[in-house]
C-alpha cells in the first residue's frame, strides 16, 4: 500500500491550518501522521456502507434559546484581552486577501 | 427578452441574496442585533468566539427563516448546522456556522410580476461576519497599512437565498430582488434595507449561445448595493464574457466586484480547487427538526404576500403598475376596504396612486375614503375638490362631508353652470367655432380650454363631467 | 494537610461548625506549598480568593445557614475551565496571560455547592495527551514516583488529589483524560455521560467527546461531586435536559443480583496482549471480588471497540482542528507579529503558540476533513461510532455494567512513549465510552509493576451513573490496600487520622 500521506500533502495541510513547518518538522510530522493514518486503515475491515454516522452520542433536536437580547460583558472587558486596540476596535496588520 | 447582448448570446444569472433577520438578539447568543451602534458594543463572549463559549440557536431566527421558506414555496426540512472553516479576521472563530448539505429550506420558487418563475435552490441559515475598516492607503484593501475590526455584525442571523440560474434578463434580476425584498418586509423576516446592509446581493453571471442549455464558467459579482447597480453590473459582466468568447478567450471562475464609479466589475479572487472549507456538522449544535404542527402554525400566521395582494387589486380592475404601487405603499388594505364599502374601484385606484403618496395615508379611515369617492362620483365634489378634501382627510382624520362643508364645497346647480358656460361661449366665438369643427384633435384641445375657463370662474367647484355634458349638449344643439 | 482526606469528611465537619473552612483551606494551601515543588500539579494558586471565600462559608455556617454539600471543600480545577478574573491557559503559550471574563458553568455549580477553588492545574496542552508531558509550562510528576508521569491529560488534577493537596479536583475526559490519570495516580476518576455536565466554559478539544468529571479519593466523594456539577444547562446545546441522576443514595445498595460484563476484547486476545499482565490480573481480581459480593460475571463482546482508537484519532483531531482555529492572535491571547499581513501574523502566532502535539493533531484533523478525504476518514469514523453504539447496546442487554482495565499499564517514565502512535495506543480501553457518550469510571484496585497503582474501569449505559456507583462502591470496599504516595500530605500518611480526615 502507498504511503497514507505524502510530505507534500502534509505541507498543504499545514498551510490550510495556518502553521509553518521547518523542513525537519515536515519530515517528522509526515512520518508520524502516516503511522497514525496507517493504523486507522484497520477500519477498512468494517462494512459501514449502510451505517448512519453518529455526530452526537446523545441525540437531541430543537434546542433553542428565546430571542432575548442582553450584553453580559462590557466592551472594555472584551477589548482588554485584545493584543492591539484602536478606536475601540481590534487592530491587525493589513488584510491582504479578500474573504474567501 | 433583453436585447443588450449581441445576437446569438443568452444571459444566464443566478442570484444569492443574504438577508439579515429582524431578531432582537444574535443567531447563537444574546448579544444585541441592532443596526449601528458604537464599534464592538453589540458583542458578547459567545459571538466573539472566546474560549469555552458555546452557541445556542435562537428560536425566533429559525421561525423567521421558516417564514422565508414558506413564502418562497420551499420544502422545510430537518437541518444541520455545519462549520465552514477558513481563516479570516472578521470571523471570530475562524469558521462560519452555516448550513451545508442539510439546509432548512429547499426547492422553492418565486414568481415575478413580470411573469418569470425563478426556482429557489435553497434558503439556508448562517451567521454574519464582522466588519473590517482598512486604514491608510486609499482605504482599499490592497494598499492598507492596518485593519480595524468591529464585531457588532458578527453572529447576526442571516438567511442566504440561492436561486437557480433561471434569470435571462437584467430586468428580471432587478424584479427578483425587488420582489424578494417586498416579501421579506411583508412577512417581517427582515427589514430588507440595502443601505444598512441587511440585504446583500451577489450575482452569478455567465452567458451561452442561444438555444444551448450548457452552464458556462460564471463569475460571482459582489458589492452590488442597489437595484440599478445590479442591472448595470449584470449587463457589464455579460458583455465582458461575450467579448472574451468572441476574441477566442474565456472568463475564469472568480469573484468580481462592481465599481459603481467606473461602471465596471473588477477582478477579485479566483475560485476553485484551492477552496477547502472542510465542512462538517457543528458538534456544538444539534439538528433543527421543525414539526409539521410548528410549520403549519407559522404558515397560518403569515400575512398575505405581495403577489396575492396585487392579485386582489387586479381583480378589482387595477392595472399592473397601479397594483404594484399600491401594494408597495401598503395602501391595498385601505383601497380594498373602500371598494368593499361601495366606492368606485377605478377612482379608488387613481386616488391611491396619484394622491396618496404621503405619510399616514395607510391610516386613513376606509369608510371616509369610500364616502369621498361616492361624493365625487355622485357629482357632489369636483375632482379638484376631491383631491383637496382627501389631502385634508389624511392630515386631520376628519370626514369628507365635514371638510367639504368647511370649505364651502357644494355641488353646483346645473342651471347656474349652464349660464356661466353660455356666457363663455359668447365671449369666445373663435374658440367655440373650433370646438364645434370636425377636427377631433382640435375639439379635444378646445374642450380643455372651456373646462379650464369654467373651473377658473367657479374656483374649481364645477364638476368636470357635468361641464363636458353641457358643452357637448350645446354643440349638438 | 489536616484537611485532605475526603470531601465528605471535610464538608460535614465544616457544615457542623466543627472545623472552619478557613482552616481547611489554609491546610490545603500549606500542602500545595509544601508538595507542589515536587509534583507541579498547579499552574496557578488562588490563595487570596480561596481564603476570602472560606471566610464567607464560615460566616454562612455561623449564621445558621447551609453552604452546601461541598461546604469548604478545596477543589483544584484543570486549567481548561474558564475562571472569571483568573488566568486560564490550557497549558498553552498561545493563551498565556488570558483572563476569561466569565466562569464555566461547572465553576458556578461548585461554588453553589460550597466548594472553594484553590487553583488551576496542569494538563497536556489543550488536553491533548496521556502524560501531562505536553504542557507548555513543564510536566507534572506522579506523586507515587516523581520520575514517572501522572497520566493525562488531566495529570495535574489527578496528582493534586493523589498527593492530598485537595480532596477533590475537576478534570475533563475526551478519550480517557480523567480515567487514565486516575488509574496511574491511584485515585477515583469519573467521566460522566456526555451531556450530563455542562461544557459551557470548558475550552473545547473535541466537542462531541469532551466531558467534565471529578477526581476524588473515595467513590462516595465522586458521587457527591458529580451530583453537584451535573444537570441541565441552557448555555450548552448538547446538555441533557434531565435532572442529574441520584448517585449518593445508590452507594450502599451492593451488587447482589447485578450482572457485570467483562469486555473480552480488552482482557484477552490481540488487543489485550499489549496490556501489562498485572493490569489484566487486577481486572480479573476485581471481577472475582464482585462475584464474591453477589454479582454475576458474564463475558461480553464489543467487537467494534477494537476500532475505537482509529475512529477516535480521526474524530477528535478533526473537531480540534476547527475548535483551535480561533487562536489566531486577533482578539485575545498571544500575538506574534511577522511578515506584513494579518495572514502572516496568524501563521506566526499559531506556529509559535502551539506545541508539537497540538500541531500534529490539528494537521491530522485538517487532513481528515479536507476535500477528497472526508468520506474516507471523518465520515467513516462517525459511522464506526454508530457500530460501537450498537455493540454496546447488545452488551448492555446482557450486563448492567461492564468491566475492563482502565490503562494498559501503570505509570511510565518521562519520555517513555515519545512516539505519538505508541502514546495514542494507551487510550484504547477508555476511548469507546467517549465515542458512545457513556459514563465510565476508574476505581483503584491494587497495584501492578513496581508497586504502582492500578485502576479498573467500570462502564455503564447513558445516564446509568447510579448503577456505576453501586458497583464502584463494592469494588472500593473489596480493593486491596492502596499504596501510599511518595509525595503526600501528612493526612494521608498519618495513621492517627481516620478515613474521614478527623484526627483520632
Ligand atoms: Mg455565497
Ligand atoms: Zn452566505
Amino acid at each position: 500500500m502507498s504511503d497514507p500521506i505524502s510530505r507534500d500533502e502534509v505541507a498543504k495541510v499545514a498551510e490550510l491550518a495556518m502553521l509553518e513547518l521547518t523542513d525537519g518538522e515536515l519530515d517528522t510530522f509526515t512520518g508520524q501522521l502516516a503511522a497514525v493514518l496507517q493504523h486507522a486503515t484497520d477500519v477498512d475491515a468494517l462494512d459501514v456502507a449502510d451505517v448512519e454516522p453518529t455526530n452526537h452520542p446523545y441525540p437531541l433536536v430543537n434546542v433553542f434559546r428565546p430571542d432575548v437580547a442582553e450584553n453580559r460583558v462590557s466592551r472594555e472587558e472584551l477589548l482588554a484581552a485584545g493584543p492591539e486596540i484602536e478606536d475601540h476596535m481590534f487592530k491587525v496588520p493589513p488584510v491582504l486577501g479578500e474573504q474567501p | 427578452m433583453s436585447t443588450f447582448l449581441p445576437d446569438g448570446w443568452e444571459l444566464v444569472v443566478g442570484l444569492e441574496v443574504h438577508a439579515e433577520l429582524a431578531t432582537e438578539s444574535k443567531l447563537f447568543s444574546p448579544a444585541v442585533n441592532h443596526f449601528g451602534g458604537e464599534p464592538n458594543t453589540q458583542v458578547d463572549p459567545v459571538c466573539l468566539g472566546l474560549p469555552g463559549t458555546l452557541p445556542v440557536i435562537s428560536k425566533e431566527a429559525v421561525e423567521l427563516s421558516i417564514r422565508i421558506g414558506l413564502a418562497l414555496n420551499c420544502t422545510i426540512q430537518r437541518c444541520v448546522f455545519a462549520r465552514k472553516n477558513y481563516f479570516y479576521p472578521d470571523m471570530p472563530k475562524d469558521y462560519q456556522i452555516s448550513q451545508y448539505d442539510q439546509p432548512l429550506n429547499i426547492d422553492g420558487w418565486l414568481d415575478l410580476p413580470t411573469g418569470t418563475r425563478v426556482r429557489i435552490e435553497r434558503a439556508h441559515m448562517e451567521e454574519d461576519t464582522g466588519k473590517s475598516t482598512h486604514l491608510g492607503g486609499d482605504g482599499r484593501i490592497t494598499s492598507a497599512t492596518a485593519t480595524l475590526l468591529d464585531y457588532n455584525r458578527a453572529g447576526v442571523p442571516l438567511v442566504e437565498i440561492v436561486s437557480h440560474p433561471d434569470i435571462r434578463d437584467p430586468e428580471d434580476a432587478k424584479a427578483y430582488v425587488a420582489e424578494l425584498q417586498a416579501i421579506l418586509v411583508t412577512i417581517g423576516s427582515s427589514d430588507g434595507k440595502f443601505e444598512e446592509g441587511s440585504m446583500r446581493v451577489d450575482a452569478n453571471v455567465s452567458v451561452r449561445p442561444v438555444g444551448s442549455d450548457e452552464l458556462r464558467t460564471r463569475c460571482e459579482i459582489k458589492n452590488v448595493n442597489s437595484l440599478r447597480s445590479l442591472g448595470r453590473a449584470i449587463e457589464y459582466e455579460a458583455r465582458r464574457h461575450v467579448d472574451l468568447y468572441d476574441s477566442g478567450n474565456a472568463p475564469m471562475q472568480e469573484t468580481r466586484h462592481w465599481d459603481e464609479e467606473s461602471g465596471r466589475t473588477k477582478s477579485g479572487r479566483p475560485k476553485g480547487d484551492a477552496d477547502d472549507y472542510r465542512y462538517f456538522p457543528d458538534p456544538d449544535l444539534v439538528p433543527v427538526d421543525p414539526s409539521r404542527e410548528w410549520i403549519e402554525e407559522i404558515r397560518a400566521a403569515l400575512p398575505p404576500l405581495p403577489s396575492a395582494r396585487r392579485a386582489a387589486l387586479l381583480a378589482q380592475g387595477a392595472d399592473a403598475t397601479g397594483a404594484a404601487v399600491i401594494v408597495e405603499r401598503d395602501l391595498d388594505t385601505l383601497a380594498l376596504a373602500a371598494i368593499d364599502a361601495g366606492a368606485d374601484p377605478a377612482r379608488v385606484v387613481t386616488h391611491a396612486v396619484q394622491n396618496l403618496n404621503v405619510d399616514g395615508a395607510a391610516a386613513l379611515d376606509a369608510g371616509h375614503f369610500a364616502d369621498l369617492v361616492k361624493m365625487e362620483v355622485g357629482g357632489d365634489l369636483s375632482a379638484t375638490q376631491a383631491k383637496t378634501v382627501l389631502a385634508e382627510m389624511v392630515e386631520t382624520g376628519n370626514s369628507p362631508t365635514e371638510i367639504a362643508s368647511a370649505h364651502g364645497f357644494e355641488a353646483m346647480d346645473t342651471s347656474e353652470l349652464e349660464s356661466i358656460i353660455d356666457g363663455l361661449i359668447e365671449a369666445s366665438p373663435d374658440e367655440w367655432a373650433r370646438f364645434t369643427g370636425d377636427d377631433d384633435k382640435i375639439r379635444g384641445k378646445m374642450q380643455g380650454f372651456f373646462t379650464g375657463q369654467v373651473m377658473k370662474a367657479t374656483k374649481g367647484q364645477a364638476d368636470g363631467k357635468v361641464v363636458a355634458q353641457i358643452l357637448n349638449a350645446r354643440r349638438n344643439g | 494537610m489536616s484537611a485532605g482526606e475526603t470531601a465528605l469528611g471535610v464538608a460535614s465537619a465544616v457544615r457542623s461548625g466543627e472545623r472552619s473552612a478557613v482552616e481547611v483551606v489554609e491546610a490545603s494551601l500549606a500542602a500545595i506549598d509544601a508538595l507542589d515543588g515536587q509534583v507541579h500539579a498547579f499552574l496557578e494558586v488562588t490563595a487570596e480568593e480561596a481564603l476570602a471565600r472560606a471566610a464567607d462559608i464560615d460566616e454562612t455556617v455561623a449564621a445558621g445557614g447551609d453552604p452546601g454539600p461541598l461546604a469548604g471543600v478545596p477543589v483544584a480545577l484543570k486549567d481548561n475551565m474558564c475562571t472569571e478574573g483568573v488566568p486560564t491557559t490550557c497549558s498553552s503559550k498561545i493563551l498565556e496571560g488570558w483572563i476569561p471574563p466569565y466562569d464555566a458553568t461547572v465553576v458556578e455549580k461548585l461554588r453553589a455547592a460550597g466548594a472553594i477553588t484553590v487553583g488551576k492545574t496542569n494538563l497536556d496542552e489543550f488536553a491533548m495527551g496521556s502524560s501531562t508531558e505536553n504542557s507548555a509550562f513543564g510536566a507534572t510528576r506522579n506523586p507515587h514516583d516523581t520520575d514517572r508521569v501522572p497520566g493525562g491529560s488531566s495529570g495535574g488534577s489527578a496528582a493534586a488529589v493523589a498527593a492530598g493537596m485537595t480532596p477533590l479536583s475537576i478534570g475533563s475526559d475526551t478519550g480517557g483524560s480523567i480515567r487514565q490519570p486516575a488509574s496511574l495516580c491511584g485515585v477515583v476518576g469519573l467521566k460522566p455521560t456526555y451531556g450530563a455536565v455542562s461544557r459551557f466554559g470548558l475550552i473545547a478539544f473535541a466537542s462531541s467527546l469532551d466531558q467534565i468529571g471529578p477526581f476524588t479519593r473515595t467513590v462516595a466523594d465522586a458521587a457527591v461531586a458529580f451530583e453537584a456539577i451535573g444537570g441541565h444547562d441552557v448555555r450548552d446545546s448538547t446538555s441533557i435536559p434531565e435532572p442529574v441522576p441520584s448517585c449518593v443514595e445508590a452507594l450502599g445498595a451492593g451488587v447482589d443480583g447485578l450482572r457485570v460484563g467483562i469486555i473480552s476484547e480488552l482482557l484477552e486476545g490481540e488487543l489485550a496482549s499489549g496490556f501489562e499482565p498485572e493490569v489484566l490480573q487486577r481486572t480479573r481480581d476485581a471481577a472475582a471480588a464482585l462475584e464474591a459480593a453477589g454479582a454475576t460475571i458474564v463475558p461480553v463482546s464489543v467487537p467494534s471497540a477494537i476500532y475505537g482508537l482509529s475512529a477516535y484519532y480521526l474524530i477528535a483531531p478533526a473537531e480540534a482542528s476547527s475548535n483551535l482555529s480561533r487562536y489566531d492572535g486577533v482578539r485575545y491571547g498571544n500575538r506574534v507579529v511577522a511578515g506584513d499581513s494579518t495572514a502572516d501574523m496568524m501563521r506566526a502566532t499559531r506556529t509559535a503558540g502551539f506545541g508539537a502535539e497540538v500541531k500534529r493533531r490539528i494537521m491530522l484533523g485538517t487532513y481528515a476533513l479536507s476535500a477528497g478525504y472526508y468520506d474516507a476518514f471523518y465520515g467513516k469514523a462517525q459511522r464506526v461510532r454508530t457500530l460501537i453504539l450498537e455493540d454496546f447496546a447488545r452488551a448492555y442487554a446482557q450486563a448492567d455494567v461492564l468491566l475492563s482495565p482502565t490503562s494498559p499499564c501503570v505509570a511510565f517514565g518521562f519520555g517513555a512513549k515519545s512516539d505519538p502512535l505508541t502514546m495514542y495506543l494507551n487510550d484504547v480501553a477508555t476511548i469507546p465510552s467517549n465515542l458512545a457518550g457513556h459514563p465510565a469510571m476508574s476505581v483503584p484496585f491494587g497495584t501492578g509493576a513496581d508497586d504502582l497503582p492500578v485502576g479498573v474501569q467500570l462502564l455503564a449505559p447513558t445516564l446509568a451513573e447510579p448503577v456505576l456507583f453501586r458497583v464502584a462502591a463494592a469494588l472500593e470496599a473489596a480493593a486491596p490496600a492502596a499504596p501510599l504516595p511518595a509525595v503526600a500530605a501528612p493526612a494521608l500518611t498519618d495513621p492517627t487520622i481516620d478515613d474521614q480526615g478527623v484526627p483520632a
